[in-house]
């Protein structure tokens, strides 16, 4: 079977054997990526993985009803199976009268090159990887001799291309690169090993942070952690480090879905206008910023990947809605449609970050009196429905404006509406380490629950 | 019948023209630079998904992929190179790429597959997968699950049911010279209630499946029972007081509360932890590590369960591995790397989530024995604490052993009584720790309903667990109510 190239005449050649089998509108997503990552453990190479894929996803429209699929098996036969499964889906499935593609006008007319593809990719070789690893591995090592263990140094990098294109003659594509280095040292005193991690990731070879960066700031967090203990349980402050506070976004986002709201599945439901946060928050959502992780010329219906401010000083501005999920609550697109290829979309943010504050974070540290500086989340607990919070947690003790000693296994428990109405004080150090990114915050009162 | 129509060791040959005679030149071209091992894990998926909301089936997909992975292993390096196109040509490409960690010494081993046999088990001989059902027949299901959702209780005001169906065709070629195939079928329905009463509104889930055919779902004690423990949970929620914080006696419920063994003991006791000496129980085998009344098997050899295989992704047949047996801990779960590294058995514990990943050891069905205590005995000999008996995800950090999982339904124990609902609580504690502290067990051991997903470095498997009532003396909840404390 002869593979065929991704190209947007294939595209558009698939909807219009669709159309020809009664679909009555259309979408394509097509993409091919290029992708390779080593990990080297103690000084030696461990893994060497590479690969090439190339997948189709198609969803049809019989009217109101729609279904998708996808293929790896990109050739004629499998394309035609593809368009037949895909049809007696729809067919199955119920009307929706709020289904369906964008209207015309609405797609993207100017597609603007936003810097994703450093077109490095090829030229850093394996040999590359594997030294560049290993250096991000060595400088973990020999910061400390209590850095006696290692879960290793990986390095990854990809390409990939991404098409788009739709019945109403729309069509796109954009390529993107990304490079990933991390490194897991193990840090053990009195028998006792603790572990952490440090990553750099970016669209730019050229932007990483130094390998001997990343080890000493992976080893240095694994050591801070030697001796933890827990605490008694209290009501106290309680100071998010950046990764952390990211961490309160992703659910925010969730939480901001248009599917999350329309389904009633979300504490934020109605609260459009309102104040949801404290007034030091600001929000914003931008797919366009050049050279950035979650930028992208067009989101997954076509339609322009606009800044938005989601929380304007503590008002809820706007959702994260697609077409489907807009038309539902009466809304436009935000145009945060995310699409894995062969799925109807769903939303997702781009580079959705909150605003850097007025703090240096030793500032906020030093306004603590006794508090926890949270550098460590773990488990499932949080329901967006209700806003329920309760999570497993490590960090550092804070006491008189100071670090103390390391704290684990204690949970921290609230409730999101009042976790962002008690967002106390803002962080300066906003840094876009992934696609969604906060600085430091310091949030009142939370329950530590520990001894 | 279906073993007729496709046998997974004709499947590729026929379908991608990749005959024994060039996966046996396949895998001597990957041995070229005299590396240890070579493996081809061949893969032919379909997943087909229908969901329901607000009365309406309105998404139905189906997805195909295919694809090949190519692994060498020389010492403890791994080179793995995966393609989705599969063509000699391609093969042979991924067969050099993975060898690229080999020694750069040229060697001559030639390969001959098919001597060796492996006994596979036969543990879910469905005759008709649920992939290949009619649609139909799906969105009926999902439509009477809404109507009886509904039915059950006014306040329910949204419902959320789907279906999801997978069918993996797989092939094991190994230097060694096995060929081993397997047709693994798995299916799950899920039903998600919201109640709502004066503004307050809650969220109820439940499900099942396994290794099963359709017609599994549509018996009344499954669809109807999922149906209405969802209903249930969300009603009762409408109800739940802020959970308690600090630290008491936790009673877990039979079942799914078996997250537990999963987080704080199954993942530790995985054998690339362990070999590489970062997991909190490493060099511990011998030790006692939990009280004399806990016994904890991985089994993947249980019929139609969920985290069942006939042979693991590296064509190892599963087993029943005891891994802690009256509180002392026996062993490991292995794939054949770190098996052959610490010069032990491999365990049929070699998984991976499709053909682009590096197989590692994972769990199948992780579960204590029962005991021989009554439950309600259990209950009453507790005077403050909480009863869980749903939970949601769980996680743990292997190194320093600290773990967690989150209630979806639990109450406080009250002088021997269950009495008022609590919100959810997160539970955190220490595994070498925490099944010392077990101080009754069970005698109702239940394995849950299906429908577990592990996530490990990135790969994603369907897993079980299982576990009598049990009593834990003095574990930390994390609720929002210190007062109670």
């Amino acid at each position: 079977m002869e593979r065929l190239e991704l190209s947007a005449e294939l595209a558009h050649d698939i909807l219009k054997q669709a159309k020809q089998k009664g679909a009555t509108a259309g979408d394509v997503m097509m993409a091919e990526s290029d992708s390779a990552f080593v990990a080297v453990r103690l000084g030696e190479v461990d893994k060497i993985s590479q690969a090439q894929e190339k997948r189709l996803g198609l969803r049809l429209f019989f009217g109101a009803s729609s279904a998708s699929a996808s293929t790896s098996d990109i050739s004629t036969a499998a394309i035609e199976r593809l368009v037949d499964d895909t049809c007696a889906l729809a067919r199955a499935t119920a009307k929706d009268e709020f289904s369906g593609l964008p209207a015309p006008e609405a797609l993207a007319k100017e597609l603007p090159d936003l810097d994703l593809d450093d077109g490095k990719v090829h030229s850093v070789s394996v040999d590359d990887k594997i030294r560049l690893a290993l250096a991000a591995e060595k400088a973990a090592l020999e910061l400390d001799p209590r850095i006696t263990n290692s879960e290793g140094g990986e390095f990854s990098a990809g390409a990939a291309r991404v098409l788009y294109a739709n019945s109403h003659g729309f069509s796109g594509e954009y390529r993107g690169t990304s490079y990933g280095m991390s490194v897991a040292p193990v840090a053990s005193s009195n028998g006792s090993m603790q572990r952490d991690y440090w990553y750099s990731s970016q669209r730019k070879f050229a932007r990483l942070e130094a390998p001997e960066a990343v080890g000493r700031r992976a080893a240095e967090r694994a050591l801070r952690r030697l001796g933890a203990r827990k605490v008694k349980t209290c009501e106290c402050p309680v100071v998010f480090d950046p990764e952390i506070s990211a961490n309160l976004l992703r659910h925010l986002a969730s939480a901001l879905s248009g599917y999350a709201l329309y389904k009633g599945a979300s504490f934020l439901v109605g609260k459009l206008g309102e104040k949801i946060a404290s007034e030091n928050v600001t929000i914003v959502d931008d797919g366009t910023i050049p050279g950035a992780l979650g930028s992208k010329p067009f989101d997954g219906e076509g339609l322009p990947t606009a800044k938005k401010t989601i929380i304007d000083r503590g008002v809820l501005r706007s959702y994260l809605l697609d077409t489907y999920s807009g038309r539902k609550l009466k809304m436009p697109s935000t145009g945060n449609a995310s699409r894995g290829i062969g799925d109807s979309p769903g939303v997702g943010p781009l580079n959705f970050y909150l605003a850097a504050g007025p703090h240096a974070p030793e500032q906020i540290l030093t306004s603590v009196d006794a508090g926890f500086y949270v550098t460590e989340l773990m488990g499932f607990g949080v329901n967006l429905v209700t806003g329920d919070y309760s999570r497993g947690a490590a960090g550092i003790w804070i006491d008189k404006g100071k670090l103390t000693y390391p704290v684990e296994e204690v949970t921290i428990a609230g409730n999101l509406k009042e976790m962002l109405g008690n967002i106390e004080m803002v962080g300066s150090d906003l840094e876009f380490r992934g696609r969604i990114a906060a600085p430091t915050l310091k949030l009142s009162r939370m329950t530590v629950a520990g001894n | 019948m279906a073993q007729e129509i496709i046998k997974a060791e004709n499947f590729f040959d026929r379908r991608f023209g990749v005959t024994g005679r060039d996966v046996e030149k396949l895998l001597s071209q990957a041995l070229e630079r005299k590396a240890d091992y070579a493996d081809l894990y061949f893969e032919y998926r379909v997943n087909e998904g229908v969901s329901l909301e607000e009365g309406l089936v309105k998404h139905g997909s189906r997805s195909t992929s295919n694809g090949v992975g190519v692994r060498v292993l020389s010492e403890a390096k791994t080179g793995y190179a995966y393609t989705d196109d599969i063509t000699i040509d391609n093969l042979a490409l991924a067969a050099r790429t993975a060898q690229a960690i080999a020694q750069n010494r040229s060697a001559d081993t030639p390969v001959r597959v098919g001597r060796e046999t492996v006994q596979a088990h036969d543990l879910y001989p469905v005759k008709a997968p649920a992939t290949d059902v009619a649609l139909e027949k799906k969105t009926a299901l999902l439509y009477e699950i809404d109507r009886l959702a509904r039915s059950l209780d006014p306040r329910v005001k949204n419902v959320f049911v789907s279906f999801a169906s997978e069918e993996k065709i797989v092939l094991v070629a190994s230097s060694k010279g096995w060929l081993a195939g397997d047709i693994q079928p798995l299916a799950r329905l899920n039903v998600t209630c919201i109640a709502e009463e004066r503004g307050n509104r809650q969220l109820g889930t439940y499900g099942g499946g396994g290794r099963v055919e359709f017609d599994f779902f549509l018996d009344k004690n499954n669809y109807e029972r999922f149906t209405r423990e969802a209903v249930r949970q969300a009603i009762l929620n409408l109800e739940a007081e802020d959970a308690p914080a600090g630290t008491m006696d936790v009673v877990l419920g039979p079942g799914w509360p078996g997250i537990l063994l999963h987080e704080a003991i199954g993942h530790g006791l995985e054998g690339d932890f362990n070999r590489k000496k970062v997991s909190a129980f490493s060099e511990r085998i011998g030790q006692k590590v939990a009280s004399e009344l806990c016994t904890v098997v991985d089994d993947g050899t249980l019929p139609s369960r969920r985290g069942s295989l006939n042979l693991d992704d590296e064509g190892t047949p599963t087993q029943r591995t005891v891994l802690i047996e009256k509180g002392v801990l026996r062993g490991y779960l292995q794939d054949r790397l770190n098996a052959g590294l610490m010069k032990m058995a491999p365990t049929g514990n070699g998984r991976r989530e499709s053909y682009a990943h590096i197989p590692m050891p994972r769990m199948t069905n992780t579960f204590m024995l029962a005991g021989e205590s009554a439950p309600e005995d259990i209950l009453r000999s507790v005077k403050k604490g909480l009863y869980a008996v749903s939970f949601g995800g769980g996680q743990v950090d292997i190194t320093n052993g600290k773990f967690v999982f989150s209630a979806s339904e639990a109450y406080l124990i009250e002088d021997g009584k269950v009495t008022r609902p609590v919100k959810g609580a997160t539970l955190i504690g220490n595994g070498p720790d925490v099944l010392t502290r077990v101080s009754m067990v069970g005698h109702d051991l239940k394995l849950d309903e299906g429908v577990g997903t592990c996530g490990k470095d990135g790969q994603s498997v369907p897993v079980g667990v299982g576990l009598p009532t049990i009593r834990i003396d003095g574990i930390t909840v994390g609720g929002t109510a210190a007062e109670n404390k």
